[in-house]
């Protein structure tokens, strides 16, 4: 059973359909890379399954339970959360205090002590600046906060919105280290990415858009070598 | 100099009060954008019960305590009834729905209570004053200060180490995202209520306290004052908010203080005038806050 499986999905921003009508599935254990040119509704994508932006028509159910029109707040205990692009960080809350509310939702002792040892054996810069202001922190480091904070809520399903951008090639291996690593961990993992190698090469599959829709997908491996990638860059869709 | 020292306790008793609103007014809108005209009325509500229970006899260890509880409770009603279903709106269409539950409150209570003012029944031990070397200052003058101090350290510790504090404090600075991790829209935003209800019910116990009665319009006074105050500090500031209802204050006092009699009657036009000098140089106001997304022309 896939553990999330989404059905014509459509999203409208006024009179502008962002998404129109994709349908894709994701199985557990699996890094699934979303490509395409900017405005090709990747993010779109991501903020309704995570309910950031209301979704205008189709159906979105993850692990059984439909989740269409679930108010952002229900998802990270269900287990699904999303990374936003641009890290979108608190920046007037300490590095702990950022970490402590992705765990709002845990309630159980033993899993939020748990929580906070793997995000701290993750980054242990993260520890090393609990008591900083999360403003102060450098590009990189606050990507990692962000994918921290993220964890603090145990999520099966991550959601990754644009983990590398603007952050120095080195900090990018990093991260693409990372989704390996979490992957390793049971994390399943969506990653929409502007770098098509790094994403390529680490995602299982991927699924290519361009105005709206899904024009291509396969796995990664086909991917790096189909036309319709690059088509869906150049726009000649 | 006793003189000073005495108009400076004053200014700290009044500037309190005013703090106490302005931090009111900014906890709502730090979160969600709404100046709530209707804060003045939560104040109104507070005096009422304690008048009251002034009739009734209650003693006043209680009724203070019952008036802080009306504030919050109404604050919390006011935003499930009137707030809530305008919470998309525009910032507009909330700054109008606000002046709509001011008035609407201030006409029940002209219409069940009295359009007069009432006297309200305080302890004795309230209007006592004691001298400090040369100074005299009134019992009400020290307790609005301790009760200011108290309130503020109470803030400090819930927004900085209570979980939903510092979820207020996230949800002030990304609302969408605060979401994102699991923390709930509508428990955030009736807190918020909540918090200002309490402000504002502490507030009016102070506010009824120097002035000793109640009428329907009494909170459009302290409102507007918390308003410039919030203004003056940085709206959406809640270091701010102190700040501004700390300098409003000083200023009121010192110039009923200092200024020749001839100029008296120009007080508070002079007060303003200040108010706006301050602004000249600090647009953003004093302590602006850190979230603001401010457009520089």
């Amino acid at each position: 059973m896939p553990l999330l499986s989404v059905d014509s999905l459509q999203v409208r921003y006024g009179a502008v359909e962002a998404v129109r009508g994709i349908g894709f599935e994701i199985h557990p254990g699996e890094i699934v890379a979303f490509l395409g040119a900017n405005g090709a509704g990747k993010s779109s994508t991501l903020n309704a399954l995570a309910g950031l932006v209301p979704v205008a028509s189709g159906r979105v159910v993850f692990d059984g339970t439909d989740i269409t029109h679930h108010a952002p707040e229900r998802l990270a205990p269900m287990g699904m959360t999303l990374t936003p692009e641009g890290r979108r960080i608190f920046g007037t809350l300490t590095v702990e205090e950022n970490l402590r509310m992705g765990a709002y939702g845990v309630s159980d002792r033993a899993e939020m002590d748990a929580a906070w040892a793997r995000v701290y054996e993750l980054f242990p810069i993260l520890f090393e600046r609990r008591s900083q202001y999360a403003g102060t922190l450098s590009g990189g480091q606050q990507q990692m906060l962000a994918v921290g904070r993220s964890l603090m809520s145990n999520p099966r399903l991550l959601l990754l919105d644009e983990p590398s951008l603007g952050l120095a090639p080195k900090i990018v291996e990093q991260i693409f280290e990372l989704i390996g690593v979490l992957r390793d961990q049971g994390v399943t993992l969506v990653v929409v990415e502007q770098n098509v190698a790094m994403a390529l090469e680490i995602a299982d599959r991927g699924y290519v858009m361009s105005g709206g829709r899904i024009v291509s997908s396969g796995t990664a491996g086909d991917l790096s070598q189909a036309d319709r990638l690059q088509a869906a860059y150049l726009g000649a869709e | 100099m006793d003189l000073f020292l005495q108009q400076t306790t004053n200014a700290l008793a009044l500037g309190g009060t005013y703090a106490l609103l302005a931090l009111g007014l900014a906890v709502v809108f730090s979160i969600m954008g709404l100046i709530n005209f209707a804060h003045g009325e939560l104040m109104t509500i507070a005096g009422y019960v304690l008048m009251y229970c002034g009739i009734a006899g209650v003693p006043f260890v209680v009724s203070v305590p019952l008036a802080i509880c009306a504030s919050m409770v109404a604050a919390v009603l006011m935003e499930r009834i009137a707030f809530r279903p305008v919470r998309n709106g525009s910032g507009a269409t909330m700054l109008i729905t606000s002046f709509a539950v001011a008035m609407i409150l201030q006409v029940l209570f002209q219409n069940f209570i009295s359009a007069r003012s009432q006297a309200v029944l305080l302890p004795a031990f309230l209007s006592d004053s004691f001298k400090i070397g040369g100074m005299v200052i009134g019992v009400n003058k020290i307790v609005a200060i301790v009760a200011t101090v108290v309130m503020l350290i109470f803030l400090d510790r819930f927004m900085n180490h209570q979980k939903t504090g510092i979820a207020m404090r996230a949800a002030a600075e990304d609302f969408a995202v605060a979401r994102l991790m699991g923390i709930r829209a509508n428990t955030v935003i009736a807190g918020a209520f909540a918090l200002s209800g309490l402000l504002a019910g502490v507030a009016a116990v102070l506010w009824v306290s120097q002035r000793a009665s109640v009428d329907p319009l009494m909170g459009f006074t302290p409102v507007l004052k918390a308003f410039i105050a919030a203004i003056l500090g940085g709206l959406g500031s809640l270091r701010g908010a102190v700040a501004g209802g700390f300098t409003l204050g000083f200023i009121e006092v010192y110039l009923a203080a200092f200024l020749p009699p001839e100029l008296q009657e120009f007080r508070d036009p002079i007060g303003l005038c200040i108010v706006v000098v301050l602004l000249l140089f600090r647009p953003n106001g004093l302590v602006p806050s850190s979230v603001l997304k401010a457009v520089k022309v």
